[in-house]
This record gives C-alpha cells, sequence and structure tokens, in this order.
C-alpha cells in the first residue's frame, strides 16, 4: 500500500486515500484497512465510509485530537502485513429474470443480438465487486459485467421503480434499494430487500463483498418472497474463488 | 396526545444530532442543521444535547398543547408568540395545556429549534430521531409535518426544577455578513493558486437553492486546475463543493455520503452554527484556518455546554 496519502475533510473527519482509479485492487486495500482498523478498536472513531479510492474516516476530536488520529492511521498502515484479511464474501441474490419483474429484457437482448436467455447467463455468471454504497441508502455500485450485455440507459427514465429491481445502465448493473425514479434498463426483481429501515441489519450488502445473481422461477420467487416477508429468509453466501 | 399540529410552517421536522453509523451504506446523517442551537434548547431543559427537537425553517408552524410541558425555543427569530404574546427565545418556558404557540413569521436566520423538556416521542430508526425526507425515514412518518398530526410527549417535566434560573442570552445574532472558518481540503490541490486565493478572499450570497441537503452560492468563479469531477469519495458536513462551473456549494445535514466533485475546503464544526441558519441573499466569506485551531474552538465550545449543563443542575439534592 504505497502512496497513501491523507486528506483534510474538516474537523471531525479524514480522508485514507489508496489511489486515483477505479480498480479491484485499490478496493481491496481499502476493505483490509477498514477491517484492520476495526480490529485495532482505536477509541474515537465514530464510522468509516469507503469509497472507491479511499476511507473516510469520521472521529471524535474530544476524545482523539487530529495529530494522534494520524499518527495511529499511519502505524495501521505498517501493520497491515501483519493483519488477517478474510476472504470476501460473495451474496447470492435471486432474480426472477424478464416477464413484468424485467420489462426492459427483451431490449437488452436484442441490443447486445443475442438471446434472452444468453443475458441473463451471462449477467448471472459473474461475481460483482460492490465497489461502495451510496446515492440512496443501501444503493451499491457494482463493478465487472460484462460488456457484451451493456445497453444505454432509458431515453425517458420511469417515474417509479419498484424496489428490488435489477436494472443495467451501460457496462454498470446494481438493484434499486427503494421505490425510485430511474432510467435503468430492468432485466429483473429480486424479492430479496436490500433495504429495510426496521430490519436488525437495515442494509444487507457492504463495501468490498461481491454480489452474484441467480436466476429464479415465479414459484421460487414467491416462496422466497414469503420467507423474506416473515423475516426468515437468510441470503446464502459464498467464499469468493481467488483469482 | 400532547401537540396538536394546527398549521404545519413550511418544513417543520424532527432531528437529533443525526443518524451515525449507516454513511457506508448510503444513508444520509441528516440530523439538526444548526447543532449548537439543538443543543443549547435541550440543555436548558436538562435533556441530553442530543435529544430530538422540532426544526422550524422559515415560516413556523401553529401548535397546540394538549398538554403541559416545558418547552425552549432557540435558533434564528421566526416571531415565535404564546397565546399571542412575544414568546421568550433561550429559555424554559413552561406552555400549560390549551395553550397554542404560533410563528408569525421571520425576524432574522433560518431556522428555530424548540426542545421539549423529557423530549418527544418518536421511535429512533437506525439509532436515530432524525428526519430524512428523501429516503422517507425517522422523524415523524418519515417526513415534514402536516396539519393535523399529533406528537406524544416522552417524559414530560411539568414541575421541571429551577425553572427561573433556566435561561441564556440571544446565542444567535444576525451578521451583515457571516464569517465561515474553513479547512483546506481535501482537493485544495486541483484548484489553481488563483483559484484558491479567490476562494478565501471574495464575498459570496447564498442563492435561492439553500435546503437540508446543501447551500448554492452565487460569486465570483473559483478555478480549478483541471475541471471540478474526481472519482467519488466521501462528503463531510461542511464539505465545499465546486463543480467544474466554480460556484461554490456547501454541502449540509441531508447532503449524501459520497461525491464525484471536487472538495476545496469543509466548514468547521463551530461555524455550523451560522451554516443552519444562512438563506438566500446572506453574504459569506471564508477563512482558512489550521485542523488544531478548529479543535480548539471546538474544545472550548464543548467546555461552554458542560458549564451551562452544571449550572442549571447545580444545588439539586
Amino acid at each position: 500500500m504505497n502512496n497513501v496519502r491523507f486528506l483534510l475533510t474538516g474537523d471531525t473527519s479524514l480522508s485514507v486515500e489508496f489511489g486515483n482509479a477505479i480498480n479491484e485492487a485499490i478496493n481491496h486495500d481499502i476493505r483490509a484497512y477498514k477491517i484492520a482498523l476495526e480490529k485495532a478498536g482505536i477509541p474515537g472513531i465514530v464510522e468509516t465510509v469507503p469509497t472507491y479510492r479511499s476511507l473516510m474516516v469520521h472521529y471524535d476530536p474530544s476524545v482523539i485530537p487530529y495529530a494522534q488520529i494520524r499518527m495511529k492511521l499511519e502505524q495501521l498502515l505498517n501493520e497491515m502485513g501483519e493483519i488477517e484479511i478474510p476472504p470476501s464474501p460473495v451474496l447470492e441474490i435471486p432474480v426472477l429474470y424478464g416477464g413484468e419483474m424485467g420489462p426492459d429484457l427483451a431490449f437488452v437482448a436484442e441490443n447486445a443480438g443475442i438471446s434472452e436467455d444468453e443475458v441473463v447467463k451471462i449477467h448471472s455468471s459473474a461475481e460483482y465487486l460492490i465497489y461502495m454504497l451510496g446515492f440512496t441508502p443501501g444503493f451499491t455500485y457494482l463493478g465487472g459485467m460484462s460488456e457484451k450485455i451493456a445497453a444505454p440507459r432509458l431515453k425517458a427514465p420511469r417515474m417509479k421503480i419498484p424496489a428490488g429491481s435489477v436494472g443495467i445502465a451501460g457496462t454498470q448493473t446494481g438493484v434499486y434499494p427503494i421505490d425510485s425514479p430511474g432510467g435503468w434498463q430492468l432485466i429483473g426483481r429480486t424479492p430479496v430487500k436490500m433495504y429495510d429501515p426496521e430490519r436488525e441489519t437495515p442494509i444487507l450488502p457492504e463495501a468490498g463483498q461481491y454480489i452474484q445473481f441467480f436466476p429464479v422461477t415465479q414459484t421460487e420467487y414467491d416462496a422466497i418472497l414469503q420467507e423474506v416477508e416473515a423475516g426468515t429468509y437468510v441470503v446464502k453466501t459464498h467464499a469468493r474463488k481467488e483469482a | 396526545m400532547s401537540i396538536r399540529v394546527i398549521q404545519p410552517g413550511v418544513q417543520t421536522t424532527v432531528q437529533d444530532l443525526g443518524r451515525f453509523g449507516y454513511q457506508q451504506f448510503g444513508v444520509p446523517v441528516a440530523g439538526a442543521m444548526d447543532p449548537r442551537s439543538m443543543k443549547l434548547a435541550n440543555l436548558l431543559l436538562d435533556n441530553d444535547p442530543g435529544e430530538a427537537v422540532l426544526e422550524i425553517t422559515i415560516m413556523g408552524p401553529q401548535l397546540a398543547f394538549d398538554e403541559t410541558n416545558y418547552v425552549a425555543l432557540t435558533g434564528g427569530d421566526l416571531g415565535a408568540t404564546l397565546d399571542g404574546k412575544p414568546m421568550p427565545r433561550y429559555q424554559a418556558v413552561k406552555v400549560e395545556a390549551g395553550q397554542t404557540i404560533r410563528f408569525l413569521g421571520i425576524r432574522n436566520g433560518c431556522r428555530a429549534y424548540l426542545a421539549f423538556a423529557g423530549g418527544l416521542d418518536i421511535p429512533p430508526v437506525m439509532g436515530s430521531r432524525s428526519t430524512y425526507l428523501k429516503a422517507k425515514i425517522g422523524g415523524f412518518k418519515g417526513r415534514k409535518l402536516e396539519a393535523g398530526d399529533e406528537l406524544s410527549f416522552r417524559e414530560p417535566k411539568p414541575d421541571l426544577d429551577f425553572p427561573e434560573r433556566r435561561r441564556l442570552g440571544i446565542d444567535f445574532t444576525p451578521q451583515k455578513q457571516y464569517e465561515l472558518h474553513v479547512i483546506l481540503g481535501p482537493q485544495d490541490d486541483h484548484f489553481t493558486e488563483e483559484g484558491i486565493k479567490t476562494f478565501c478572499s471574495e464575498v459570496y450570497t447564498v442563492s435561492a437553492e439553500f435546503d437540508r441537503m446543501g447551500c448554492r452560492l452565487e460569486g465570483p468563479i473559483v478555478e480549478h486546475k483541471n475541471g471540478g469531477d474526481i472519482i467519488s469519495d466521501g462528503i463531510a458536513f461542511g464539505a465545499i463543493q465546486v463543480p467544474s462551473a466554480g460556484k461554490p456549494i456547501i454541502m449540509a445535514a441531508d447532503r449524501q455520503t459520497t461525491g464525484g466533485y471536487t472538495k476545496i475546503a469543509t466548514v468547521c464544526s463551530v461555524d455550523f452554527r451560522f451554516l443552519g441558519q444562512l438563506k438566500g441573499g446572506d453574504k459569506v466569506n471564508f477563512v482558512p484556518i489550521t485542523v488544531e485551531q478548529a479543535q480548539n474552538a471546538l474544545r472550548l465550545e464543548q467546555q461552554y455546554f458542560q458549564m451551562i449543563t452544571d449550572f442549571f443542575k447545580r444545588d439539586r439534592t
């Protein structure tokens, strides 16, 4: 982790910047550093916010003033080699593709010059890195989608897209965590609630984890939805196969 | 029910210090725009300084009390009356069942804070009672108050100790030009020397676009080296974004957690008391200080809060 920079972001936070690009290596460094920071248990840290290229660290200066936290954060960088970082989990997110749930699947297929089944196969075969969350509660910025199924945004955004909708915009893919307007091509929907403010864990995905979608039938979708609503559905995960 | 909302005002919301711990999941912090005024209102009533209050914006509400309780009003002067008589600010005021608080119109500032002894009976969402309007979470049903809403006190204290002692000088005073102290960074190196000089010496005017998310400024262009776009990173309360057009935007309580514009500086925490009171037409200028100076000022403010807390509690048996 060379060339790490410490940037001032006011008097109650600072930003530890690991690079100036969007790539998996930088994101892995950020995740590792965040885990190390949590293990270190430095008093006065309020919360940390990982983004594409940095980890923002919010702290209480009445507990730990700037000079001290900066020193501790620098020390931690030097100790990174000694800290064991577990592999990233991959969240398995069920999706009912096409039909009413994915009204733009046909367009995406036509645009790519392949069949709808092939789009589904490509979309559900990759493990997408969650670079960060932002924009709205629970919205994931995912990387790693095949350019074969890239598609332009809608010319006229829809006024209301239901929570759980899975879409494609350019080479990005993602899930709408709440009902919202939007211009992504919708290819399916997941019954899993990525975001539920009343749940013990309000937001499922975490930056640095991966998401893999898997296709389900209407019957399976309905069964999972029932479990989700009863609060009994547990999202399956598998360990990331090291590249 | 303890309070009935007869008229809601322009934007009256429940706010506390904000929702911490969820920014990494894309959940904005929200919370009081002028946290100092909010804390003072609570301290006047022996509340926890971060107890949820009503944040009242520009045109205030009309609130009918069905239950007696002490309240305290701080922040901007929005012309509050209690049963038609001017209502004292910055002191504990006993409001009897049957009385009505009504705001007649803005005199100065932008936001007033109304605290209730023992707090409001509002369920916390993700650890906070703050309303985040855009995602409809927290506060009263995730929205601003509307006519007909009914709020309950949590633990009203109609017999608060030493009521006569519970008063402070008017803490917020409007200014012809607000001097906001800032810490340069995180992207001050994306601006030319001339750009930094402009930012630190010119006067800016708050545009008509000012809300809980941010405050757009009009004034001389702040010059970038290579435009205002960056790969997204985190945004702090008070961060001053400068998009490529060169007009600064001060990010406030409801800011998104991350963003892709260069941020030239961040307003110091002690000056949120002014940031939260800015409205269209107000003038501001920026004065850079060091992070150590900013944290010293913050420490002095915390000592002041502690002094007030101790003073109201003195002699208690």
